[in-house]
């Protein structure tokens, strides 16, 4: 969604067009050029510090207290000792634990079906229309409303797919089980997502290079791994960034088919039955700004890990 | 670019009033200047509770008019709304059902009004003393009993000629049964839920003990509750354990014994007409007996369950508000509710209504052990002791005696201290 929004806030009027070939010096016009750049930006930047960095930092206020809505007269500042209480706390763990398993699972498989469904519509000639189409269509879904089929199909008695298995099984009350079955959700639904940012990648690569490469007898396997992947690097970057940092922040689904009950909950779960459930906005907090931490380092270790191909790094010079 | 950003903004200016004026309607009175009050319960099938509705707002002479809203079907999704709205001094509720471990919750927060006065005084006069006793929090009281429940042991007089008084006369029997190959099963709800802290709460009062000290301020635990988790596991251990013990509830507990398995069921008596309806064969034998002692010579203490009635800390109307929750619990409403909702009253006078009598063979029983019954811990960390218990607890055949106790021990201790996470 911030891809689309990228291009319509980009601060580039019509004038700063001729002025972009020559970028080797600053000039004047190009310092004003920046100048109202920032200008146009403003207004954007407010609206994000008053919706994004004021909730954050009240969270990370709120991590800091004794804050619960039970014991209101018992309100004080405790340090970190609510960090220290969640982090020795089996149940972050286990949490911890189920949400990475989540989202390392779940993102490979969307990278592979991903990968096959851009390669896919790529080369459909075809009804490519509705080739794209189709293979949008769950990602058009709302999360809660498939989570729910997802749910009624795998009741015993009353869902369709919960008929295929022996009679009495009912998957969503056993951990194993349900967590394959979230995965399975989870791929579904944005498996689209991922073949759709690929398949922007794709377009990048050069039907020449191929050619070329067809000519002096490379494979079609070796035409995938040695031309098609590292030239569509950046676009597989931005891809499984975006789509760790969703998985890692699982809710909807997981909340919908099994309410983290047998060990299925997610981190975000954890935190929102301790702010809604267990009304203790301290503790609740701050697991919220754990998780906010764990998306950092994901997103740091992306960047760290992919170096130079990292999304924006061309742009710097 | 610019035109159109522009006029979307003005658009979106333009709606704030009117989402404000929207807003503004939602919390002011009505013109016809009779006030509505909201009552919020739990969502009611038999018609009983919109029946007392509208009785009392017919009663009432035109001074208000109770409109009953349905709470979610889900405990914790009627706590969820409840709290949630009255974390945001929603004024829009006015009478609200609580389950009743909620209470001290709701009254430490400050989110229900004390009862005082002649309001308190007719909250409990005539009302057992132990669903009062849900409703009070330091002394004071926050709520008025509107229904009460408790558990009574079924039993199966052809299998079970006279039945057990105590958990190892029960067990006893059941394995005399199995080695005879009939129907052996206890029914009894061993699933990770608030049942089974139900369970344990009420073996270990009638162990004599209790989870929490009688302030509410740290646990209590020690041998009785060593004793009440040793007879969890000595259950689960034993054939008289059914195979899903680990998953049942209440109703899976019902068809267990509907279906001729088992022998004995704990469960509340709602399984009466059911047996009733469900297996008449069955039913010519289906029997009620005390809840059975933990030790044979204190008294079985069953915890109690049940709806209590408080006046939001929110409401604009509290006067009214407080005599409507009267009316909706008095002697007509909570026989209406007990004949066609299946609810037991917490008016003790009810208990010897002929027409309850008729309704309920089983009425003097169920006095008996509401006279007896056991509470929750009263406290507002409730919830987070509860998921302490029913976690450490479950499943059942995995209980260490003595080194589970220490977990809920560690885990309420957390909790009381609001350091407690939940899983």
């Amino acid at each position: 969604m911030s891809m689309q929004a990228e291009p319509a806030g980009a601060p580039v009027p019509p004038e700063a067009e001729q002025t972009r070939q020559d970028t080797a010096a600053l000039s004047v016009g190009a310092r004003q050029e920046r100048r109202l750049g920032w200008l146009l930006c403003a207004p954007a930047v407010v609206v994000m510090l008053a919706v994004t960095a004021y909730p954050i930092g009240y969270a990370v206020y709120l991590s800091l207290q004794r804050y619960d809505l039970r014991f209101p007269g018992q309100a004080k500042f405790v340090g970190l000792s609510n960090y220290g209480a969640v982090l020795t706390s089996p149940f972050w763990w286990d949490a911890f634990w189920v949400t990475l398993f989540i989202t390392a699972v779940s993102v490979a498989i969307e990278l592979v079906l991903g990968m096959c469904l851009a390669l896919v519509m790529h080369r459909t000639i075809f009804t490519r229309g509705v080739v794209r189409t189709s293979v949008l269509i769950p990602y058009g879904i709302v999360t809660v409303v498939a989570a729910f089929s997802w749910q009624y199909a795998w009741t015993p008695d009353l869902g369709y797919l919960a008929g295929l298995l022996p009679a009495g099984d009912a998957p969503l009350t056993e951990q194993w089980p349900a967590l394959w079955l979230i995965v399975l959700a989870e791929v579904w639904k944005t498996t689209p997502f991922m073949a759709l940012l690929l398949l922007a990648g794709l377009a990048l690569v050069p039907e020449e290079t191929l050619r070329a490469a067809m000519v002096d007898g490379a494979t079609p396997w070796q035409r995938f791994t040695r031309i098609m992947l590292p030239l569509m690097k950046p676009a597989i970057l931005v891809a499984l960034l975006f789509r760790t940092l969703d998985a890692f922040r699982i809710f909807d689904n997981i909340y919908i088919l099994t309410a983290g009950a047998q060990g299925t909950g997610s981190v975000s779960i954890l935190g929102y039955d301790n702010l809604f459930t267990s009304l203790n906005l301290g503790i609740g907090s701050a697991i919220s700004v754990l998780i906010f931490i764990c998306v950092g380092i994901i997103a740091f270790a992306f960047v760290k890990l992919f170096g130079a191909a990292a999304p924006g790094a061309e742009v710097k010079r | 670019m610019g035109r159109p950003r522009r006029t979307r903004w003005l658009r979106a200016f333009a709606v704030l009033p009117l989402l404000t004026s929207v807003l503004a309607a939602c919390g002011s009175d009505e013109g016809s200047g009779r006030p509505t009050l909201n009552w919020y319960n739990f969502p009611d099938d038999s018609g009983a509770l919109q029946k007392a509705a509208d009785r009392c707002s017919q009663a009432s002479g035109g001074r208000y008019r109770i409109s009953y809203n349905k709470l979610p079907r889900a405990a914790d999704g009627q706590r969820q709304q409840l709290v949630r709205r009255l974390a945001a001094e929603d004024d829009s509720l006015d009478i609200l059902g609580l389950d009743v471990t909620w209470a001290a919750e709701f009254a430490e927060a400050r989110w229900i009004r004390e009862w005082t006065g002649t309001a308190k005084r007719r909250a409990v006069e005539g009302t057992l003393r132990v669903p009062l006793q849900t409703a009070t929090w330091k002394g004071k009281l926050y709520a008025v009993p509107y229904n009460t429940n408790t558990q009574l042991l079924w039993y199966r007089k052809d299998l079970v000629p006279t039945p057990p008084r105590t958990w190892a006369e029960m067990l006893d029997m059941a394995g005399a049964l199995a080695r005879q190959g009939k129907p052996h099963f206890v029914e009894i709800q061993g699933a990770q839920y608030e049942g089974l802290t139900v369970w344990f709460n009420t073996l270990i009062n009638s162990a004599g003990g209790s989870i929490l000290n009688a302030s509410a301020t740290e646990p209590s635990l020690g041998a009785p509750a060593s004793r009440a988790a040793g007879i969890m596991r000595e259950l689960a251990k034993s054939p008289a354990a059914d195979p899903s013990l680990s998953n049942q509830m209440e109703d899976q507990n019902r068809l267990a014994m509907e279906s001729g398995a088992a022998a004995f069921e704990l469960n509340y008596p709602f399984v009466y007409p059911s047996m009733k309806a469900n297996n008449a064969k069955l039913f010519k034998n289906f029997r009620w007996a005390p809840y059975p002692r933990v030790d044979a010579n204190l008294p079985a203490r069953p915890t109690i369950g049940g709806i209590d009635l408080a006046v939001s800390a929110y409401s604009r109307h509290p006067d009214l508000a407080f005599e409507a929750a009267l009316c909706l619990r008095n002697r007509e409403n909570q026989l209406t509710a007990a004949l066609e909702g299946g609810l037991p009253p917490t008016l003790r006078g009810l208990y010897d209504e002929p027409a309850f009598m008729k309704a309920y063979p089983f009425s003097r029983e169920v006095l008996a052990s509401l006279q007896a019954a056991s509470v929750r811990p009263l406290t507002p960390a409730y919830q987070n002791i509860s998921i302490a218990v029913s976690h450490t607890l479950s499943p059942p055949s995995g209980i260490k005696p003595v080194s589970s106790i220490e977990t809920i021990r560690d885990q309420i201790d957390d909790a009381l201290r609001s350091e407690g996470v939940i899983p």
